[in-house]
């Protein structure tokens, strides 16, 4: 009875798809795909269901193993153990060109090829693709282009979103004649600081500038690096605007102490998952009392979005994993996920519809929006030991910056004497 | 009962029978203990790929880095003052405890930090020293004392919109008043909702003759003009103000509910109006405990916290064991319980003592746990010590598991020395 009802469901879901992919239902019944990803807790729950609708398209069983924070460590290891994953979702670039250059990892098929080509802009293909060809794409993505703002401080200086960079120190000075910092910075979390970072030089430097920094082409010491520093100690050199102890708050603490009670500033920065942190830690309601504008303009500059994301690889070229690639490269998966909150997608053929929310329909627009102008997170592009290390390279030189923003030279130099040797090995 | 010839007459001397008994422990002490440390040693003379031999790169880079030499620092102060300040506080303790009818009880309660893991006692203590004094204790306690003694002021961080200069004593006006002026002080930097109740709506008082006349208000509305005194927003009440000439202080008022002040007769000649410091001193929020100049004091309090009941266990387990009349005898002979102590219990407590310092110098060497959580990311750096740094070139900064390993070498050179003596002590005692 139970099989019979099954074999309905999967011959309805089918019918639904149209048949355009030629597999029907039941093809791949009895084989295991096996996926590593990062996601815990909720975002395994939801991830879990995006699968299952691969698995009621199929047949194909799919086994989700979760790594958290581990992940990379995680494949490492099986990879050298010879019992790599079907499938895995990596959210370092740098991570998965090196797996690509060690032969473990197997370009993507044709169809998945044509797929991603068609739904994203051209900057996607461009991030999952080592030395001309394409082993990835971006599943889902995080918007790192958010100004959070408190309506309630908004209201009391009769504030509206600033559109440039100028307007934002002028809402801030006038935010702060109420008392209130204006923004919170989470700077016991170096993180935080390369986000901000990114976002002004990307808008002051350029695309182009952009991609050569990640890549060291330039050094530090670049006059464009200098700009975006003085942009930055604009706003972080002013004790009245900047919340006091930021270099003792870290990421969470700083959301909460814009929407929590009682509030000390007005803004926080910070990517579309601050709305989470608001909603577990704050009585804030997302969309009423918490809203964003997005990072704004700097001298004139276009719209760009920081972004991350969690690229899907394959390490085995098997059909049922090949179908696996090609059902998280569709519309099709990413609307599942997209429906039950917690997800962007850089797939510009996900209806605006399919997200829950007016707040998540309008982060997702604008990095589908950005076309080509979004940048992937430079310091996750960087080695580790410069980009992504407690206490050291760019976090600790931003981290110093922070505490004494007049001092650029000083810190310039210091990030390029870290990148040097970072890059160097 | 007779011999058989094929078993030794001296059993346990023979190391051909001794050997298979061996073999089994051998075989794992070789594995589980030689095998990795050779392989460290051998590790640290290649590079991060572990394909190309570099000599002694390794090293020469490890103390070359300045952040290596920063946890060398730290770990020479906490081998200094952490043993040594456990030992004496657990020695106090003991001895004090030893004759309280409860002593078990209260050395059980003290004991009970050991039983909480580093990680957990490190999550408990980055609370504690936390900035906020409504969520870390020691600030929220430091914050209540303080306020007791000399209460806040009554408009923090307010400050004059322009036209005034912040020196120590307050903010003094650029532009000198004379008798008959009108001054408009329009304050910033305050929530509109914090104005007191009784505040009025400020206006700009009439030119009095042979006065000088003002009003301080809170320059702070939705749509107000900057500067301008805007019918929604309030005079502030209670604000002193001191009329200054020639550095002195020649007339002080204090402003009404509606922000007004007179300054009645002012002789002839100018003034500079002042608003002395003490009105926007802003409130006293402790101290920055986890900041870079007190990170590794704090941490240290911690671990003193938690290993105390190390050192009480193990002292007063040595003082029960010291001869009884040893003590009485001294007492009868006349020696103060001052003298006693000195001069008899601790020179017999002395062995143990010493074993409890060495063991904990041993411990503090290798502290890693208690740094790597209440350190927040932008001190972690100063904070650092030796342990942890290998931590963080082996696996944490893109893994370079040769200068790692050579870190590790150091450390285990350094912890070397310790644990000889302490074997050696034993060994002595058994003898």
């Amino acid at each position: 009875m139970r099989k019979q009802w099954i074999a309905l469901l999967a011959l309805a879901a089918a019918a639904c798809s149209g048949g355009a992919a030629g597999t029907s239902a039941e093809d791949l019944k009895g084989q295991t795909v096996e996926v590593v990803g990062p996601w815990t807790g909720d975002e395994q729950k939801n991830f879990e269901k995006v699968l299952q609708a691969f698995t009621t398209k199929t047949g194909a069983e799919v086994k989700y193993t979760p790594a958290g924070d581990e992940l990379p460590t995680v494949l490492q290891t099986r990879i050298s153990g010879g019992t790599p994953p079907n499938v895995a979702l990596i959210a370092q670039p740098g991570l998965v060109a090196q797996f690509a250059r060690a032969n473990a990892l197997k370009p993507v098929s044709g169809e998945v090829e044509k797929a991603v080509t068609e739904h994203n802009a051209a900057v996607w293909k461009q991030l999952g693709s080592v030395d001309g060809k394409l082993y990835g794409f971006t599943f889902k993505t995080a918007n790192k282009s958010a100004f959070w703002y408190s309506e309630k401080a908004f209201k009391q200086v009769g504030a509206t979103p600033p559109a440039t960079w100028d307007d934002l120190i002028k809402t801030s000075k006038a935010i702060s004649e109420t008392g209130l910092a204006a923004v919170s910075v989470g700077g016991a979390d170096g993180w935080t600081l390369t986000d901000w970072f990114e976002n002004v030089y990307l808008r002051t430097a350029g695309p182009d500038n952009y991609d050569k920094l990640a890549k060291h082409e330039i050094p530090w010491t670049d006059p464009s690096v200098r700009k975006a520093l003085e942009e930055l100690a604009k706003l972080w050199g002013d004790p009245t605007l900047v919340d006091g102890g930021a270099l003792q708050t870290e990421f969470p603490k700083s959301v909460i102490n814009v929407f929590g009670e009682p509030a000390t500033a007005a803004m926080v920065f910070e990517a579309d998952f601050v709305a989470s942190v608001i909603t577990t830690n704050t009585k804030a309601k997302v969309g009423q009392d918490a809203k964003f504008f997005p990072f704004p303009s700097v001298a004139g500059s276009k719209d760009a979005v920081v972004a991350g994301g969690d690229m899907a690889v394959q390490f085995k070229d098997d059909k049922a994993t090949t179908e696996l690639m090609k059902f998280l490269a569709s519309p099709e998966s990413g609307e599942i996920w997209a429906g039950l909150g917690g997800f962007l997608s850089p797939n510009k053929d996900i209806p605006e519809s399919a997200y829950p929310d007016d707040v998540t329909q309008d982060l997702a627009k604008r990095i589908v929006d950005a076309g080509d102008n979004v940048r992937f997170d430079m310091s996750d592009l960087a080695p580790a030991a410069f980009g992504g290390t407690k206490g050291a390279g760019e976090w600790k030189d931003l981290q110093d910056f922070l505490a004494d923003p007049k001092n650029v030279d000083g810190i310039m130099a210091r990030l390029e004497a870290n990148a040097a040797k970072a890059y160097g090995k | 009962m007779k011999l058989r010839p094929s078993v030794d007459v001296a059993p346990g001397r023979s190391p051909r029978q001794a050997i298979p008994f061996l073999l089994p422990a051998l075989v794992v002490l070789a594995a589980l203990v030689l095998y990795p440390l050779v392989f460290s040693l051998i590790r640290s003379f290649f590079d991060a790929t572990g394909d190309e031999f570099v000599g002694l790169r390794n090293y020469v880079d490890t103390f070359t880095d300045p952040r290596t030499l920063t946890a060398f620092r730290n770990n020479v102060i906490w081998v200094v003052v952490a043993p040594a300040a456990v030992t004496g506080i657990g020695l106090i303790l003991a001895v004090l405890t030893e004759r309280i009818r409860w002593a078990t009880a209260f050395r059980l309660v003290l004991f009970m930090p050991m039983a909480i893991s580093l990680f957990a006692s490190g999550i408990i203590f980055r609370l504690v020293y936390e900035e906020t004094p409504n969520q870390g204790v020691v600030n929220a306690v430091l914050v209540g004392v303080h306020d007791m003694f000399s209460p806040s002021s009554q408009y923090p961080g307010a400050r004059p919109r322009e036209g005034y200069t912040p020196t120590e004593a307050g903010f003094i006006a650029d532009a000198p008043a004379r008798a008959g002026d009108t001054i408009t002080l329009p304050l910033v930097g305050f929530s509109p909702q914090d104005v007191p109740a009784q505040a009025l709506p400020a206006s700009v008082p009439a030119a009095g003759n042979g006065e000088v006349r003002g009003v301080v208000w809170l320059d702070v509305s939705v749509g107000g003009s900057a500067g301008k005194v805007d019918p929604i927003e309030r005079g502030l009440p209670g604000i002193a103000v001191e009329a200054v000439r020639d550095g002195q202080v020649v007339a002080r008022t204090t402003t009404g509910d509606d922000g007004r002040f007179t300054f009645p007769d002012l002789a002839s000649g100018e003034v500079a109006v002042r608003l002395p410091s003490s009105n926007f001193a802003l409130p006293f929020r402790g101290l920055t405990w986890l900041g870079p100049s007190l990170i590794t004091p704090v941490i240290i309090s911690s671990w003193i916290w938690i290993m105390t009941g190390f050192a009480i266990t193990f002292i007063a387990a040595g003082l029960s064991a010291i001869p009884r009349d040893a003590l009485e005898a001294a007492r009868v002979d006349g020696a103060t319980e001052w003298q006693v102590f000195r001069r008899v219990t601790i020179p017999l407590l002395s062995p143990v003592l010493l074993v409890v310092f060495v063991t904990l110098v041993i411990n503090v060497l290798k502290i890693f746990e208690l740094v790597f959580v209440i350190a927040p990311g932008s001190v972690q750096s100063e904070a650092n010590v030796l342990a942890l740094q290998m931590w963080q070139v082996s696996f944490g900064t893109g893994g370079d598991q040769g200068a790692g390993s050579a870190l590790a070498v150091i450390l285990f050179l350094l912890v070397a020395p310790a644990m000889l003596f302490n074997i050696r002590r034993f060994r002595r005692e058994r003898s």
